[in-house]
């Protein structure tokens, strides 16, 4: 077997006494789609700044592509993308010069060529010559994902891609995400409170509660771990109940 | 540093003055607002002191032109990091494959060609409305330029610094940086004139080398290059720091989780 795309070990994170990531560790292979699940606060955006190298680990370890991630940052971040609700591209811009920024820091070969291509993909192309602030949530969001997908990254992470998506829209993205990672065998973090999307792409999940890992894998063990019936009912018992381990425990600390 | 990533962070910029006129606009009227009250003012003295030194009375002229040389390429590296504040694209850019050279190379650039923009300006402006031509400054022209660029990319480093370090509601020290040095900088009137403390912080500011130097040079045409090469070994001094500083800063919002509070404001 490869070795993993992305491998965490131990990862920890303590903002002042805050902790917000506690010895998180989890593996991704090639071509995988892992989702990354837990409540609001799970710490879930944290461990994916830390991959993306803009939060620095309290401890632990990052290895992308089988290199140490902060000793080869660069060379590393240039074969890695992202997309997250929490960024935008700039406003005032038109989105083939957003774009055009993009694929030159990321090195894109035939830029224009490509930069077709993802639009295209994610049926945005008539918008091209559109001012990027003036688009709707929606499009905005599927601008991203441009971006993101610009430099055909080997490692992709999506931080709620599909949060401000109408459901006709985030099919459309669950299609790509599926589509890319089938034909170009890209890996890909992902995380979404749309347990939807989660049944449909990821391959299997982690789920997190306050920083931990309570739980890895495929989404039917996920079910028969829990003793739930969706992965839904799985997230609200774990949001609510924390790590309580087995369905009668947590049935008795709700007495 | 690579110039294939530093060609992208300025093409954002190229863009982004072409998009939005309004930001031009804001580059040539304040340096022209000021232009006209000190030209103005310096006719006025010109005529009300009579002849005895009609000449170095245009300092104040030069003075408006230099200072803005330093004001922009300042403005040009801590604005470079507001307007990816202001736009939510800060993770994008810390997030992609830029170093610190980088980003900094970009930054400085980018107040190069600001400085650029404003001084051309001024210099046309000041022959045509006051018959001031600061090439009167001849070949020391180019080391005050230099001195003041430097100086500038140096002031707009610790502005980003602080900014990151105080965070988003320390934005105006961006504009205000460069004020709080102002007075002792020398930049209207000699340093002589200052109380003797505040003559040993000038001694200190690179910048007032350069504006005693001006003054030098128009009133008896002689250029101090020992002061000249005295502002350049500070100004470097002042550089490497203001980089330490930013580095350190940029390690330390990483590990506070600074960079990520900003996106999220
Ligand atoms: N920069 C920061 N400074 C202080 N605390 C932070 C910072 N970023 C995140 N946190 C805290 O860490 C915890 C996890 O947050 P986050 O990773 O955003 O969770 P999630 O993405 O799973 O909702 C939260 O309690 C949050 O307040
Ligand atoms: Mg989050």
């Amino acid at each position: 077997m490869h070795p993993p795309v992305l491998r965490v070990r131990e990862l920890t994170k303590h903002f002042g006494n805050v902790t917000s990531v506690d010895g998180v560790s989890f593996d991704i292979f090639r071509g995988e789609v892992l989702g990354l699940l837990g409540a609001n606060g799970a710490g879930k955006t944290t461990a994916i700044n830390m991959v993306l190298g803009i939060v620095t680990p309290t401890g632990g370890r990052i290895e992308v592509f089988g290199k140490e991630l902060m000793a080869n940052r660069i060379e590393v971040l240039r074969q890695m993308n992202f997309c997250s609700t929490y960024t935008q591209l700039p406003g005032n811009l038109r989105i083939w010069q957003n774009l055009k920024v993009f694929g030159q820091i990321y090195r894109v070969p035939n830029l224009n060529s490509r930069i077709d291509e993802v639009l295209e993909m994610l049926e945005i192309s008539h918008l091209k010559k559109r001012v990027s602030g003036e688009l709707s949530a929606g499009e905005g969001t599927r601008l991203n994902l441009c971006k993101a997908l610009l430099n055909r990254p080997r490692l992709l992470l999506l931080d709620e891609p599909t949060a401000s998506l109408d459901p006709d829209i985030a099919d459309k993205v669950r299609r790509v995400v599926k589509r890319i990672r089938d034909e170009e065998g890209t890996t890909i973090l992902y995380t979404s409170h749309n347990m939807r999307d989660v049944e449909e792409v990821c391959d299997r999940v982690v789920f997190m509660h306050r920083g931990k890992v309570l739980f890895t894998g495929t989404s039917e063990e996920t079910l028969h771990h829990f003793k739930e019936e969706s992965l839904e009912d799985v997230f609200i018992r774990v949001a609510r109940g924390g790590d309580i381990e087995s369905k009668g425990e947590i049935e008795e600390a709700s007495k | 540093m690579s110039l294939r990533t530093v060609r992208a962070l300025v093409l954002r910029y190229l863009y982004l003055y072409t998009r939005t006129p309004v930001r031009i606009v804001e580059l040539i009227f304040w340096p022209l607002v000021h232009l006209l009250v000190w030209g103005y003012l310096t006719r006025f003295l010109q005529q009300n002191i009579g002849d005895d030194f009609p000449h170095e009375i245009t300092f104040l002229i030069g003075a408006v032109i230099l200072w803005d040389i330093l004001f922009r390429a300042q403005q040009g590296v801590a604005i470079f990091f507001l307007e990816d504040v202001w736009s939510r694209n800060l993770l994008n850019i810390f997030a992609a494959p830029v170093t610190n050279a980088d980003y900094l190379g970009s930054t400085y650039a980018v107040g190069m060609m600001r400085a650029t923009v404003t001084s051309v300006m001024l210099g046309g402006l000041s022959v045509l409305f006051y018959s001031f031509n600061i090439f009167q400054l001849s070949w020391a022209l180019i080391p005050f330029v230099f001195n003041l660029l430097i100086f500038g990319w140096a002031l707009g480093m610790i502005s980003t610094a602080l900014i990151v370090r105080w965070g988003p509601a320390a934005e105006t020290l961006a504009w205000a940086v460069p004020f709080f040095i102002q007075p002792f900088a020398a930049v209207y009137y000699p340093v002589d004139y200052l109380p003797t403390a505040l003559q040993w912080i000038a001694k200190a500011l690179p910048c007032s080398y350069v504006f005693e130097g001006m003054r030098g040079v128009l009133t008896d045409g002689v250029v101090n290059w020992k002061e000249l090469g005295i502002a350049t070994l500070l100004n470097f001094f002042y550089l490497g720091l203001a980089g330490l500083l930013f580095v350190r800063v940029m390690l330390k919002g990483r590990e506070k989780g600074l960079l990520t509070k900003f996106a999220s404001q």
